[in-house]
């Protein structure tokens, strides 16, 4: 695997993750405070530091084909989740991911919440907020460097491509001061969910002991196969009740109709 | 106590098996079937991908079913 392959995966991967858990805490600083806010990101950071040392070790002293069957069992669990969740937004069939919505959502919630406070949080709802916020999405950072890392024994360039995206984002965030829906994250879902699935694959069935006809160049046919299948699989939802194309066929036939 | 430690299980299902639980369940039973017949000098490159073929109309038409 090319290290520019694995810079880009895990890049992209952790700039999804990266555009929720800043949604979050835009939310909780917005609409609460931001000295508790800000406590609750250096805390979750501190716990993904200390989950990072623990677990980073004990992969990488797996035996390669341990954890590589190890990891490419979850790849492919998570990156089957992902394009699922893809195919049925593409479709019609499930709502988009809509930072906004999800902005409006949890300011409205945050600004219900009564104030409570103790020590150095004098606002326990925005530190936990957004503690819960980075930590969840930050789980997943570490997982997606740990594994990708790991397994092409490249875990410095994953966690640099993961700083970079994570960096990138937050100051993005910090700029505008507002939810990041212009980043085009359903269809970055879509790539990161091919990525994952193909890598999944591939690693999974070397760490069960498959050769894979020539050899990592099989990742150059797995990956464009999956993204064509999927994107059939969008098409024929769409023509199912409820999916997109059907919805439009209803909506036409009702204009003639009236 | 108790309770913290469903809760952790709850979140530990939901982060490993997602929505479709026989998404999670096709996989490992993939893979351990090709562990099997790669253990077996059988060539089994094929069976995942065709395990992603199968397994992945199946989950999207329970998802659909289900709205």
């Amino acid at each position: 695997m090319g290290s520019g392959a694995l810079f880009i995966a895990v890049f992209l991967a952790c700039a999804v993750e990266a555009v929720e858990a800043t949604t979050i805490v835009l939310a909780a600083g917005t609409a609460r405070e931001w000295r508790s806010t800000m406590t609750g990101v250096g805390a979750a950071l501190v716990a993904l530091a200390v989950i990072t040392a623990a677990l980073g070790p004990a992969v990488s002293s797996l035996p390669l084909p341990a954890l590589r069957l190890f990891v490419g069992a979850l790849l492919l669990i998570f990156g089957l989740q992902w394009i699922r969740k893809a195919i049925l937004r593409a479709s019609g069939h499930k709502a988009l991911h809509d930072e906004d919505a999800i902005y409006a959502k949890q300011v409205s919630a945050a600004q219900q919440a009564p104030r409570q406070g103790t020590g150095l949080v004098t606002d326990m709802y925005a530190f936990t907020l957004s503690f819960k916020g980075v930590l969840l999405e930050g789980l997943e950072v570490v997982f997606i460097v740990l594994t990708f890392g790991g397994n092409a024994h490249q875990v410095p360039l994953a966690a640099l491509a993961a700083a970079a995206a994570v960096v990138l984002i937050a100051l993005v965030g910090v700029a505008v001061r507002a939810p990041l829906a212009r980043v085009p994250e359903n269809t970055l879902k879509f790539v990161v969910g091919i990525m994952l699935t193909a890598f999944g694959t591939f690693w999974g069935a070397e760490g069960a002991g498959v050769h894979w006809p020539g050899s990592d160049a099989a990742l150059l046919v797995l990956a464009p196969a999956i993204l064509v299948f999927a994107l059939l699989l969008v098409g024929v939802l769409r023509r199912l009740p409820g999916g997109a194309r059907s919805e439009q066929a209803a909506a036409a036939a009702a204009v003639e109709v009236s | 106590m108790g309770a913290r430690i469903r809760a952790f299980g709850a979140f530990a299902y939901d982060f490993v098996v997602g929505d479709d639980w026989l998404v999670a369940a096709g996989v490992v039973v993939g893979l351990a079937l090709t562990y099997l017949l790669s253990h077996d000098s059988v060539t089994a490159w094929w069976l995942i991908p065709v395990l992603l073929v199968v397994l992945l109309p199946i989950s999207l038409w329970r998802a659909v079913r289900r709205d």
